[in-house]
């Protein structure tokens, strides 16, 4: 710890602004997250062991961003990747790359690190040729070092144990795509080494000398306050519990024993008064109580001019799902000599930083937040939520390091979900089955509430003495609407969305509006390709005008090609791109319906997901996100009483289990000249679709509601005692 | 209420002084310092505590220590001999059969459990075998390579 940080390391350099020291336009021509952050340095040092350590501001969550990152770093050096060490989000050290979110990471962190290094292998080069008197074109790097016949420096010496000061300057040479050894390559992740070897790696992980375990009790409905709590019964109870710390409504429990604490929390759950929050609507009608609420519609898009006689309606509901991580949230805070350090999964350290700094009245540079990773946890769950916490435990216990776990309770309750969602669907088709005209009415909540700086969005901050509050507004925003354009050549179009402020909390889930939307428009395409009187894949392609598009499908089409008709089986297709400018994603699937039971057999995914990074990583992120899809599709619906949601824990919740998992076939397409785009949220909608259109294939019922499925799992599986 | 107790773990015995009423997970991840059996859902619902109890997969979280104190536990730090690993350890790293890793411990010790059953399981044993544990990012499809890997 006694090492300078590298923060103070630049200050003493004088070259902590060094982004303003940069023309304007000459910023704005750099890559990705090089426009805020240009500074070589700032991604990227060399170690004198010959080894290079990259910096990113973004965290890996099971998605393998170290890896592609190291991949990038490597390939422009010519180093072993081995020899390539990854920092990840730390408000110390890394860049500030704000969130890990929207499948933006190799677009903007991933590239920022191959012109950082692509540069740094020019300086090195132009350095070499000084030293050694030579020409450029007589230089190679290898391992690290930069040689010409017998004479070779490594990096460090070249550099002469000083570090890369200067701005990223555009154009930079970047190593020819068909040279390449590693970039396109399935690379293996070494972490997965560490997982299968038990190797701390988790924040769950983390033990500090002297740490102590915490819970917090939680009230009974969202809007509930504290009544009244009794201490001394407690005391009594429980006389080594090292403090309760109740401020406001926000009560959190300590002590060395971690069971103990978890049978404090339950015993000021059972004795502790709360006043009555807001009533929820249960047993109402959902999609009328919704849309009664929202606000006016808003133009997304407008195109042309909609005649009034449709040739189909359709209505599509979209229920609350959960992200359901595994590992439920953690978080470790330690204050100590003024300074506040956590150690959390967030999906952002600087916002998290931010928000903290005003929760907690500390100055932003007393707060470190250190990114390590957690478990999977698909967008914004507890993690902001669990480290605030922790941090007004510790501010309350100065010196004692405290590790605060949330039980499963916890996450399922009090997570911020993904918004139920409801979508009007009307279309007029030509004589020739072509789409004439498009409307989509869309209703949902936000699916952003990420702190972002403002302390509101963090869960305890509302229950404080002086709570914050997050302001409610009917504002549309491109969350809800992400997706909602269909990515089809269509006349005549209108796309208008509603907000409203549903009644269960709600955040980012993986693919935001995506998922619903897709799940709508391409069910909907599937029921008009009917009406039509064509198949499916053709009447896709006659209204897709993008040759990757098309591509992407043919692709899909020819995967299916001798695939057999099973009686009681279907199979469904769906396409989308993601954003409409991200991974183009063609799902088909195979189900099987014997009466009210489906089952997912197979499921296939083609993806254009520009210049493939590491392949097997975007097969990893596409087969994972189709079983995750499924099982969101098929079984998940978050419920609720009047006063909290009664999807507590996995049976009330269930998510697909092994024995429900299809077979998987994953294609990626190679487009080597073309931007690497994100592929880690392409497959939700999609996959929805591409089920809902199996299902119907399958057994004729068109199911506009999810989930697919409503039957009871609770009762087929009853746990085990 | 703490009394002292003899545990087996991985092989070797430790004396501890801790209520026994403790879940072993608690024991296990906080006593012994010991990573590979995580905490997921305390209900035994979701599998991630995975342990073996006298070699067969059990969820350590509900489970209080004192009523294991007499069997030979292991965790995933003791299926690898040393160095060298469980083949079903080099077979997931093999396949890449992760994502976040969280499941990671739960599948593993159910499919060595499996495996030591059935040497030969087919399809449905595996996931019979594996049914307990909840995996969020759908790895499971790479879990059930890796482990038939193993069995060819
Ligand atoms: S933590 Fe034990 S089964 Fe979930
Ligand atoms: S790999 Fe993340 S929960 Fe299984």
């Amino acid at each position: 710890m006694s090492q300078p940080t590298r923060r103070t390391f630049l200050k003493k350099l004088g070259i902590l602004t060094i982004g303003f020291s940069l023309p304007v336009s000459a910023a704005e021509d750099l890559p990705g997250s090089l426009k805020k952050t240009p500074a070589i340095n700032a991604w990227l040092e060399v170690l004198a062991d010959g080894k290079v350590r990259v910096f990113t501001g973004k965290i890996e969550l099971g998605q393998g961003i170290r890896t592609a990152i190291a991949q990038m770093a490597a390939e422009e050096l010519d180093l072993p990747m081995h020899h390539v060490e990854v920092v990840m989000a730390d408000t110390e050290r890394s860049p500030n790359e704000t969130y890990t979110a929207g499948s933006a990471s190799i677009e903007n962190s991933a590239i920022a690190v191959r012109y950082a290094a692509a540069a740094a292998r020019e300086k090195f080069i132009q350095l070499a040729a000084q030293q050694f008197q030579t020409k450029p074109e007589r230089l190679k790097l290898k391992q690290g070092y930069v040689e010409c016949r017998n004479q070779r420096k490594s990096f460090s010496e070249l550099l002469e144990g000083k570090q890369i000061t200067e701005a990223v300057k555009m154009p930079v040479a970047l190593k020819p795509k068909g040279s390449y050894q590693l970039v396109g390559k399935s690379i293996h992740r070494p972490e997965i080494e560490k997982m299968v070897r038990a190797e701390a790696w988790y924040v769950q992980d983390i033990r500090l000398p002297g740490m102590i375990h915490a819970r917090v009790a939680r009230p009974p409905s969202y809007g509930s306050r504290l009544e009244s709590i009794d201490e001394k019964a407690f005391r009594k109870q429980f006389p080594d519990l090292k403090k309760l710390v109740i401020q406001g409504s926000f009560v959190g429990i300590t002590g060395p024993d971690e069971f103990e604490v978890t049978q404090a929390q339950q015993w000021l759950q059972e004795h502790i008064r709360w006043s009555a929050g807001k009533a929820l609507p249960a047993g109402k009608d959902l999609v009328g109580y919704l849309k009664s609420m929202a606000g006016k519609g808003e133009s997304v898009v407008q195109r042309g001019t909609i005649s009034p006689n449709a040739t189909w309606k359709a209505r599509y509901v979209k229920p609350y799902l959960m992200h359901g991580s595994i590992g439920p949230s953690c978080a470790v805070a330690w204050y100590q000599n003024e300074k506040l350090q956590i150690w959390t999964h967030s999906q952002g350290v600087y916002p998290l930083r931010e928000a903290l700094h005003k929760l907690l009245s500390l100055p932003p540079e007393r707060i470190h937040v250190q990114g390590v990773a957690g478990s999977g946890c698909y967008g914004h769950n507890g993690a902001d939520d669990v480290a605030a916490e922790s941090a007004l435990l510790a501010m309350a216990l100065p010196g004692t390091p405290v590790r605060l776990q949330w039980s499963r309770e916890d996450e399922h309750a009090w997570e911020p979900y993904g918004s139920a969602m409801i979508f009007e669907a009307e279309a007029r088709l030509d004589p020739e089955g072509r789409i004439q005209d498009w409307t989509l009415e869309l209703w949902s909540d936000t699916h952003s509430t990420r702190p972002g700086g403002n302390p509101e969005n963090l869960l305890p901050a509302q229950y404080l003495e002086k709570p914050f509050l997050p302001e409610k507004s009917l504002e549309v925003n491109g969350g809800m609407t992400r997706n909602s354009e269909p990515y089809y050549a269509i006349p005549n179009l209108q796309i208008t969305a509603h907000r409203f402020n549903g009644p269960l909390r709600v955040s980012a889930l993986r693919s935001l509006g995506g998922y619903g939307n897709v799940f709508a428009i391409e069910s909907f395409m599937d029921e008009l390709a009917e009406k039509a009187c064509k198949d499916p894949f053709e009447f896709r392609l006659m209204h897709l005008k993008d040759e990757r598009a098309r591509a992407t499908l043919l692709k899909l089409k020819e995967l299916l090609k001798n695939e057999p008709k099973n009686p009681s089986e279907g199979i469904g297709i769906a396409f989308a791109r993601y954003k409409n400018t991200a991974a183009y994603c063609a799902i088909a699937a195979r189900v099987q319906v014997i009466q009210s039971s489906v089952r997912v057999l197979k499921m296939w995914a083609v993806v254009d997901a520009g210049e493939i990074i590491n392949l097997d990583g975007i097969k990893n992120q596409t087969e994972g996100g189709l079983i995750q899809s499924a099982s969101w599709t098929i079984r998940e619906q978050v419920r609720f009483d009047h006063q909290q949601p009664i999807t507590r824990d996995w049976y009330s919740y269930p998510i697909f289990r092994m024995s429900e998992i299809p077979e998987v076939e994953v294609h990626v397409l190679d487009r080597p000249e073309e931007k690497p785009l994100g592929a880690g949220e392409a497959v939700q909608g999609p996959a929805a679709a591409a089920l809902a259109n199996a299902y119907y294939q399958a057994s004729n019922r068109r199911v506009r509601e999810l989930p697919l499925l409503l039957n009871s799992y609770q009762e087929q599986i009853k746990p085990e005692k | 209420m703490k009394t002292t107790l003899h545990l087996k773990v991985n092989g070797t015995t430790h004396t501890l002084s801790l209520n026994p009423a403790t879940p072993l997970l608690y024991v296990l991840r906080n006593d012994l310092q010991l990573n590979g059996p995580r905490f997921g859902c305390g209900l035994q619902q979701c599998g991630a505590c995975m342990v073996l109890l006298d070699g067969k997969a059990q969820p350590s979280c509900m489970i209080a220590v004192d009523v294991v104190k007499n069997q030979e536990i292991t965790t995933l730090e003791g299926i690898s001999s040393g160095d060298r690993l469980h083949p079903l350890q080099q077979a997931f790293i093999d396949e890449q059969a992760a994502q976040c890793g969280y499941c990671l411990n739960g599948m593993l010790m159910s499919a060595v459990s499996v495996l030591q059953e059935t040497p030969e399981a087919d399809d449905q044993t595996i996931r019979e075998g594996l049914e307990r544990v909840l995996c969020r990012c759908g790895t499971q499809a790479r879990f059930l390579r890796a482990i038939k890997r193993v069995i060819r």
